[in-house]
């Protein structure tokens, strides 16, 4: 609950005797103040902690190379343990009390949906980190967004059948959030990807045993192909009983399992598994041509170096928010919440862990199809689809 | 056929995991009147503590043990720290400590351990053993085999020595029982006990199929609690039995009519149980004593 500063204290205390001295009204004309409400800790805190991480990290080292044009960064954390009320009251703290020239956080789209109102209302500038589509479709004229959504892993997943002719496919999917919010937009694009989805099966977020589910698709004629949507232990435990029964076809997961834990549980099922992931993961196989390549090893041997821990897509998700946010601070020369939205609007080519960002008054999160990358699991770790073969 | 063969096997694997719980409850209820709705947190701790002995570098057979221990001891302290200072009080009231013990549990064990879910290796591979078109993985048979010998080892137990009878007793009279000269403090204290090993054994036994984690206990306590309700409260071979005959009414319905209504299967058994035989498959009917 309390704001986590980034003036040392014993920089706060000199200011503070400098202003006393020289009766200063004011120094905020020399600061840019982002503020940012994460979930850091609960139920979203595997999400929210490497977020708070990320952004300690980089305005550290913004204020140690001097700031944004000699203007110093300071940095507003709160934390609303995945909670929409507080991430609510804490973004009217945020407006109100600490006076912020832009916002970068929001780990869920619940937190997220729950502070909008309040920064479009005050006419800040709100950069979420959070994947639903409502955020910003419909476009909102102050919020932007930097994740991917499920959307696009599932046009991702499509465009890779329809590559390689497996057009009939089932559909298994978790009944949490994810898997249920991924399934929907899966259901909703396939006909247009021609996609045919012949058969749909669910399980619920607690089950240890899918065969039942998995030996009626086994038993349906025709599909070529089954997509797993779901998040947690589920698709471990699919993946398992996948193999378990033998089942000849390919086997597509989502990016809500893009991390070493899913090999891990899955152990050996998990070979020959595919699935679309941010290029982040894999950072050390990109070929040395990527465009993306650069920024994505940077990043990860930054926060690797930094916390000890491995790197994952969500950190990735509020460096691009904070980096996006000092691009435009940059061009806007100036912390006006007014001038800083117009040129987060006009991000052009930025190049981010999540993929190239091209912003537009009608695309507020600006990301393209090659946000994703196609991977195929073998021999425990991750091996890179090359993109133009299948 | 081979659908059906599949399903036999899918339900069998889950119940046999739903039957090792309501063993847990069996021998609780039996000895003090109490449902123990902190018995699945036995499995959590039996399979998490495995885990991670074993990645501290012990070998699988001493981490195995050593969390039978650990949960025998957590079994041991719920009695003595929790349902014990509240002796006297009417079992409505001790279950909702058990309930109270099971939330601190996991809480616990999130502190403790963490919250992400864990696997252990099985025991003899994980080829699945193919007959008639289903596939069955060699540590489902060691799960119902475990069950098996459990089942067998109670019911001698509890039929065959002094201490059983000591704890039959406990639970028909408890006053009666020490006036006897049985120590009910002793009888009651060890069937918790015995009821956190198997609970432990059976959280081993199934981690390298459900997986584990901080929170698998709630659904396990609830679908033990239906299969133990299903075979008669208080019967351990009706334990074993309402917990197989539970996992393949789950497996059926998730295969033939629809994977939705899976999880409603259990809810609609306990109903069912309780309008239609209230005291089971094989329990014998209760006299409220006066």
């Amino acid at each position: 609950m309390i704001p986590c500063s980034f003036f040392p204290a014993k920089r706060v205390a000199a200011v503070a005797v400098v202003l006393a001295v020289l009766g200063a009204p004011s120094i905020a004309l020399a600061q840019i103040k982002i503020g940012s409400s994460l979930s850091v800790t609960g139920p979203a805190s595997f999400l929210g902690d490497p977020e708070k991480k990320t952004l300690e990290m980089y305005v550290d080292e913004i204020n140690k190379k001097g700031g944004i044009d000699g203007q110093k960064v300071e940095l507003i954390v709160y934390d609303d343990g995945g909670n929409p009320n507080a991430a609510r009251t804490f973004a009217t703290r945020l407006v109100e009390e600490d006076k912020v020239a832009a916002v970068v956080g929001g780990t869920t789209t619940g937190t997220t949906m729950a502070m909008i109102p309040v920064f479009e209302e005050a006419q800040i500038p709100f950069i979420s980190l959070a994947g639903g589509i409502p955020i910003i479709e419909p476009v909102k004229k102050w919020v932007f967004k930097t994740a991917q959504t499920d959307k696009m892993a599932c046009e991702k997943i499509f465009a890779d059948l329809k590559k390689r002719n497996l057009t009939t496919i089932a559909l298994i999917s978790g009944t949490e959030a994810f898997g249920k919010s991924m399934r929907d937009q899966c259901v909703k694009i396939a006909a247009a990807s021609g996609i045919t989805i012949a058969h749909e099966e669910t399980y619920g977020p607690g089950d240890t045993d899918v065969t039942p589910q998995l030996t009626n698709i086994k038993g349906k004629a025709g599909v070529q192909a089954v997509v797993n949507t779901g998040f947690g232990q589920g698709p471990a435990i699919v993946t398992r009983n996948y193999r378990q029964l033998a089942i000849p076809l390919p086997l597509y997961q989502s990016h809500g399992v893009a991390s070493k834990q899913y090999i891990q549980l899955a152990a050996d099922s998990a070979d020959g598994v595919r699935l679309p992931a941010p290029a982040l993961l894999v950072a050390d196989k990109l070929p040395d041509g990527d465009p993306q390549k650069p920024v994505v090893t940077s990043y990860a041997k930054t926060y690797q170096d930094n916390t000890k821990q491995e790197v994952s897509a969500f950190g990735g998700y509020a460096y691009d928010g904070l980096m996006i946010l000092v691009e435009a601070a940059k061009r806007a020369k100036s912390a006006d919440p007014a001038k800083l939205r117009d040129e987060i609007e006009k991000t052009k080519g930025f190049m981010g862990t999540g993929g190239v960002v091209n912003m537009s008054p009608t695309d507020h999160m600006g990301l393209g199809q090659a946000a994703f990358r196609m991977l195929d699991i073998k021999n425990g770790d991750w091996v890179l689809v090359p993109e133009s073969g299948s | 056929m081979a659908e059906l063969l599949q399903f036999a096997f899918s339900g069998l694997t889950v119940g046999a995991v739903y039957a090792l719980v309501a063993l847990g409850f069996t021998l609780i209820y039996n000895a003090s009147d109490v449902i123990n709705f902190a018995q699945g947190e036995f499995v959590m701790l039996g399979g998490l503590v495995t885990v991670f002995l074993l990645a501290a570098g012990l070998p699988l057979p001493v981490a195995a043990l050593l969390a039978v221990v650990a949960s025998t001891l957590v079994g041991l302290a719920l009695y003595r720290f929790a349902i014990e200072p509240a002796r006297g009080a009417n079992a409505v009231t001790l279950i909702m400590i058990t309930i109270g013990a099971s939330i601190f549990l996991r809480g616990a064990a999130q502190v403790i351990f963490d919250k992400r879910y864990h696997s252990l290796p099985p025991l003899f591979g994980d080829t699945p053993i193919r007959f008639g078109g289903a596939a069955i993985l060699p540590q489902s048979l060691v799960v119902l085999a475990g069950a098996l010998v459990i089942v067998v080892l109670l019911w001698a137990f509890v039929d065959r020595t002094l201490f059983g009878k000591a704890v039959l007793a406990t639970a028909a009279n408890k006053l009666a029982a020490r006036l006897v000269g049985i120590d009910t403090r002793l009888t009651v204290g060890f069937s918790f006990a015995i009821s956190a090993a198997i609970g432990a054994i059976a959280g081993i036994l199934v981690t390298p199929i459900t997986l584990t984690s901080y929170n698998i206990g709630t659904l396990l306590a609830l679908k033990g609690f239906a299969a133990a309700m299903l075979g008669g409260i208080g019967s351990a071979v009706g334990a074993v039995l309402g917990g197989l005959l539970l996992g393949l009414l789950e497996a059926l319905s998730a295969g033939y009519l629809s994977s939705e209504f899976k999880d409603a299967v259990a809810f609609i058994v306990i109903l069912a149980v309780l309008f239609v035989r209230p005291q089971g498959l094989l329990g014998r009917a209760r006299v409220e004593r006066v």
